[in-house]
């Protein structure tokens, strides 16, 4: 192992898991190996090998979903959102109100926002100051004129899981879609089974960057935002990388035989982070919430000094989507939490090949600065 | 052309980029996966940034989702390796069509300007998914049309809109090299070719 910082961004990517990357290796050789650089939507036999690889990863990954669906292939989870919500709203006319969180990731929100710009009617919910969903709002805001919901199951900032199966239930009760944001919670936490839409990524489970998916009940109608070939059913065209398919695959079948495993140790490691910071203030809710985050507050800690002098750790302030544009969170910010509480937040997530070593020394190099730092 | 009439020129430059110069155009579209990089990473050069909306995100705003650093590191590394073999590939090209067409065959746009690296031929009687079907026994991979549209059995449209008719335009298949094709890998279709050309004819 070379000593580099250490990582607790895991909200952001995931290390790739030894077994995703040994399972990529075949379809990224060249000339004078197997021929794994064939295209898989060619007829020869090269490429039909190609093609039974990006099948059984689509197999790996169905087989985490709820049964009667299908999996479709994207570049990462903001393109599989973007397709759900934008490509199920022509056969869901003259329904227009699309019903959202206010916690929601920026690829639901802005899609949103973006939708709301061209007269589509959006409500984003409110939440309470744990971070959970307003469901007097939502029981008022899902009409029948609603054509979608669209809801995370846990959120990337601080890691609190919605009650999504109760969302689920009230959005069919007013003859809508659900579509459900499972990025941070695939693999670890129960999807929920009413969804018509879930959308995914390998990053976030130990696979590849550049590759998502997005499950589809049968029956759903979806208009493809890609056109071309006709690639992915019809609903998404683009030539597919096989090496990508198949990281997702392995990272998915890896994820569902270590999930007790992984649970056990990630539970461990956040009791530990929490004994280590027992001081800080906890932003969202503590119960309802995947173990691998904790979104953490000081009064009065200046949090871009602190990321300065802790330079041993990789974390972050806010989500990594936001932290570029120096946006104070959205998240935290709907949580009701001043300005002041929203800069002195960090987030720090971890997972299955973090140590309690590396929780441990990190821990104390972020308290350390911090009390250094208040004097 | 365009330009002219204050219009903004697109080209799909996905199979010419890093074999020919780049054309003089507003945006053009490329792709790693044909120039010898990854698939699943491609890109939009684009002239004047003013040009589009950004809808926000990664990608300075105009492209939301997480990149794909290692795919775009090779996509990198294939531009500046993607050179200097397209005068060999042009020659081999030539020797392919000279045989093709002393063997009966027809050569597709021949008098056109083509990429060096593409060719496409037809075997007047026997349909395009026959000779497939053979050349993929034999260990050869070739296709018909577009790997997209492959699967699909239809009529090739870039044939039709040359005005081809429907019997002939199926009996054409479609080579295509890069820097690894050898000699011998030309000579063994060509021989693949006249064999199957000679069965067709009796």
């Amino acid at each position: 192992m070379t000593s580099g910082p250490i990582y607790l961004d895991y909200q952001a990517t995931t290390p790739l898991a030894r077994e995703a990357y040994a399972a990529m290796q075949p379809w990224l050789g060249g000339p004078g190996s197997a021929g794994g650089w064939a295209n898989p939507h060619s007829a020869h036999l090269l490429g039909r090998k190609a093609s039974a690889a990006v099948e059984a990863a689509r197999g790996q990954i169905a087989a985490l979903m709820p049964s009667g669906g299908r999996v479709i292939f994207s570049s990462g989870a903001t393109e599989a959102l973007n397709l759900a919500i934008r490509g199920a709203l022509p056969a869901l006319a003259p329904r227009r109100r699309i019903v959202t969180i206010a916690t929601e990731h920026a690829a639901v929100r802005d899609t949103c926002l973006w939708l709301e710009a061209q007269g589509h009617d959006v409500v984003l919910l409110p939440v309470d100051r744990d971070g959970l969903v307003d469901m007097d709002a939502a029981r008022a805001a899902i009409t029948p004129a609603t054509a979608l919901v669209a809801a995370m199951l846990v959120n990337n900032e601080i890691g609190v899981i919605q009650p999504v199966d109760a969302l689920a239930d009230l959005t069919h009760a007013a003859g809508a879609l659900f579509v459900c944001d499972a990025v941070q919670g695939f693999g670890r936490v129960a999807l929920p089974p009413a969804a018509d839409m879930i959308a995914i990524t390998a990053h976030k489970i130990h696979g590849p960057k550049g590759i998502g998916a997005l499950w589809v009940r049968d029956g759903v109608a979806l208009e493809p935002l890609i056109h071309g070939g006709g690639q992915e059913q019809g609903l998404r065209s683009g030539t597919l990388s096989p090496a990508l398919c198949a990281g997702f695959g392995a990272a998915a079948k890896l994820a569902a035989q270590r999930a007790d495993e992984d649970a056990a140790h990630v539970a461990n490691l956040r009791d530990r982070a929490l004994e280590l910071l027992a001081d800080w203030q906890i932003n969202g809710s503590l119960d309802q919430r995947y173990p691998g985050n904790l979104n953490l507050r000081r009064e009065g800690l200046d949090v871009a000094r602190l990321m300065s002098d802790v330079r041993g750790v990789a974390f972050s302030a806010g989500s990594a989507c936001a932290s570029g544009s120096g946006r104070p969170s959205h998240v935290l910010t709907a949580l009701g939490l001043s300005s002041s509480e929203v800069r002195s937040s960090i987030r720090l997530g971890f997972g299955r090949y973090t140590t309690i070593d590396e929780i441990e020394r990190a821990a104390h190099l972020i308290v350390d600065a911090a009390n250094r730092q208040m004097g | 052309m365009a330009r002219d009439g204050g219009a903004l020129s697109l080209c799909d430059a996905s199979q010419s980029a890093g074999k020919l110069p780049l054309p003089d155009a507003d945006m053009i579209v490329v792709s790693a996966h044909k120039l010898g990089g990854p698939p699943g990473i491609g890109a939009l050069l684009v002239r004047d940034l003013g040009l589009l909306e950004p809808p926000g995100g990664q990608e300075k705003g105009y492209r939301g989702g997480t990149e794909n650093v290692p795919a775009a590191m090779g996509f990198a590394a294939a531009l500046t390796h993607a050179r200097y073999w397209t005068d060999r590939a042009a020659d081999l090209r030539h020797q392919l069509d000279s045989a093709i067409r002393g063997a009966g065959g027809e050569v597709v746009a021949q008098n056109a300007p083509r990429l060096p690296s593409i060719g496409s031929y037809r075997m007047p009687g026997m349909a395009a998914n026959a000779q497939l079907i053979q050349f993929d026994l034999a260990g050869v991979s070739v296709s018909a049309g577009s790997a997209c549209s492959s699967g699909t059995l239809k009529t090739s449209a870039v044939l039709t809109a040359m005005g081809w008719d429907e019997k002939a335009a199926g009996e054409v298949v479609r080579v295509s090299f890069g820097p690894s094709t050898t000699r011998a890998h030309v000579y063994r279709f060509i021989e693949l070719w006249r064999d199957m050309a000679a069965r067709a004819k009796r």
